[in-house]
């Protein structure tokens, strides 16, 4: 068995930018549960402006899309905390 | 992305329980097997955030017989997007496409939740049951957080023993069966799975004196940028109950989208398989939740029963025995716990049914059936391409709602490119030459 998931939960603290502000979380937690932490629960608005955040945790509701380095439409459930990450989520309006 | 070969004898699609068992069994003579799942880390739901986390046994059992194989390979974070050719899947790595060509391929795609729509579930911090459970095993953290955890079914127990554990405060375990029903279920327990009664009486007796109660409704999540607190309906009162968090789970649904398009017939308990867990397309077989809700021995058995099957074995006697005691509680649970017509009720005609496009439920009652609602409303037609309110809607109006269509998830741009040299390579090679 060559590829090596094991090495995951090793708990490094690691530096994020979530819309611009510094968070400092570790490497155990996905950017869904960093946003929490972070007390960011608005990772994209609705078609009709509401804030939504993730609902099923697992990877299908889509609610809880941000764009993670540049990239759009990236599921925060599923995307784990990496050092230097830069996070924008539509939440930032409503500070 | 070397590990992940272009073309496999035997593909088990998906790490979960069943997942593993199956790649453990199709691998013990030497058989090479490529076992990928969209998580980064091994173990499915019940068995999520990798081996660290894993309190298991058989979980550490089989992952380290796999580990120990150099002819099985694991990827993860890895979601089928596509299938491009007859035997060939179309793979989104999050860095890139790539096609995978197998010979033989297991099935074992899990379960999702069904998530019913109410007032106020579209509010931040109402999330499934299932779901808060995934996020505190990705690290949320709750700091004495207040958590409502409702809904139906003996996941509900699971969920409030974390929050606890995890230390969130548990304002209150609200199920919707009512006492008597409950109490049949743990007798039913105690004739048939005493093991099953042990564990439910250990969580039972973790919640500490937070409250249990039984036979409430959940009526509706009130908040502004967050959920603030819950309403719900308990022997003929209201009760408000202020949270942090509300967790609302009603059972588990069968993940079947991959088995439809790949063509296997699909059922309304899941994927249709056979003894040996063979789907109606020969070369693919289905395993655990995907082809029906029964929990985790059964998804060890029939992972166990299709990965022999699939190299050419039979399960023994005893595996078979197994297979029969467990589907026997999947059938309990079933029994015990199907949401009841009452829950159609906290749809009210102003609430978000589809939360991609933000439909009410007065648009889509209008409509005869899921096909119409979704032409005239764009039900459906969102991200999450009506895994959410398409199982809803089956729910609350009795649709048939369960078309999956190409990708069966959303992808990017370059990921579809990646997938169009097959078809058009062919072409330009000739004007080249």
């Amino acid at each position: 068995m060559q590829a090596d998931p094991d090495a995951q939960d090793t708990g490094q603290a690691v530096l994020l930018l979530v819309d611009g502000r510094p968070l400092m979380v570790d490497t155990s937690m996905n950017v869904l549960a960093a946003l929490m932490a972070a007390g960011r629960l608005c990772a994209r608005r609705s078609v009709s402006g509401e804030p939504r955040f993730g609902l099923c945790g697992i990877g299908y509701c889509q609610e809880c899309r941000v764009t993670i380095d540049g990239q759009a439409h990236r599921l925060a459930c599923q995307a784990r905390c990496r050092d230097g990450m830069v996070i924008v989520t539509d939440g930032a309006s409503q500070n | 992305l070397s590990a992940l070969p272009s073309k496999a004898a035997i593909v088990v699609l998906g790490a979960g329980p069943a997942g593993l068992a199956a790649a453990h069994a199709a691998s013990e003579h030497g058989q090479r097997v490529t076992l990928i799942d969209e998580n980064f880390a091994p173990g499915g739901q019940i068995w999520r955030g990798g081996p660290s986390r894993w309190r298991d046994r058989s979980a550490h059992v089989l992952w380290r017989a796999l580990r120990e194989r150099p002819h099985v390979n694991f990827q993860g974070g890895v979601r089928l997007v596509a299938s491009t050719e007859a035997n060939t899947l179309l793979l989104d790595t999050g860095n890139g496409a790539r096609h995978l060509e197998w010979e033989r391929l297991i099935l074992c795609a899990g379960a999702r939740e069904l998530l019913l729509p109410f007032p106020g579930w579209t509010l931040p911090g109402v999330t499934g049951a299932g779901a808060l459970q995934a996020m505190l095993k990705g690290g949320l953290p709750l700091d004495g957080a207040h958590v409502v955890v409702a809904g139906t079914g003996p996941l509900l127990l699971v969920v409030a023993d974390s929050v606890r554990r995890m230390g969130g405060r548990l304002a209150a375990l609200a199920e919707h069966r009512g006492t008597r029903e409950l109490a049949r279920f743990a007798g039913q327990l105690a004739l048939h799975h005493p093991g099953k009664l042990a564990q439910a009486l250990r969580l039972f007796a973790g919640l500490k004196g937070a409250p249990y109660l039984r036979g409430a409704t959940v009526l509706a999540a009130h908040g502004d940028t967050r959920v603030r607190s819950v309403l719900l309906r308990h022997r003929g009162r209201e009760v408000e109950l202020e949270c942090d968090f509300l967790a609302c789970g009603f059972g588990l649904l069968p993940n079947t989208e991959v088995a439809s398009l790949l063509g296997c017939e699909v059922g309304p308990a899941g994927v249709l398989v056979d003894a040996q867990q063979r789907t109606s397309r020969a070369g693919v077989w289905a395993a655990g939740e995907a082809s029906g809700i029964g929990g985790v021995d059964q998804a060890l058995a029939q992972g166990r029963i299709a990965g022999l099957s699939a190299t050419g074995r039979t399960a023994t006697r005893a595996e078979l025995q197994t297979l029969t005691r467990a589907r026997a509680f999947g059938t309990l649970l079933a029994c015990s716990f199907a949401p009841l017509p009452a829950l159609r009720e906290i749809c009210r005609p102003s609430t978000l049914v589809c939360r991609c496009e933000d439909v009410r439920a007065a648009q889509l009652a209008v409509h005869l059936d899921w096909r119409s609602a979704k032409l005239h409303t764009r039900a459906g037609m969102g991200a999450c391409q009506g895994r959410v309110c398409g199982a809803a809607c089956e729910f609350l109006f009795g649709w048939q709602a369960r078309a999956v269509r190409q990708p069966i998830f959303p992808t990017s741009a370059a990921t579809l490119a990646g997938a169009m040299p097959m078809a058009c390579a062919a072409p330009e090679k000739d004007e080249q030459q």
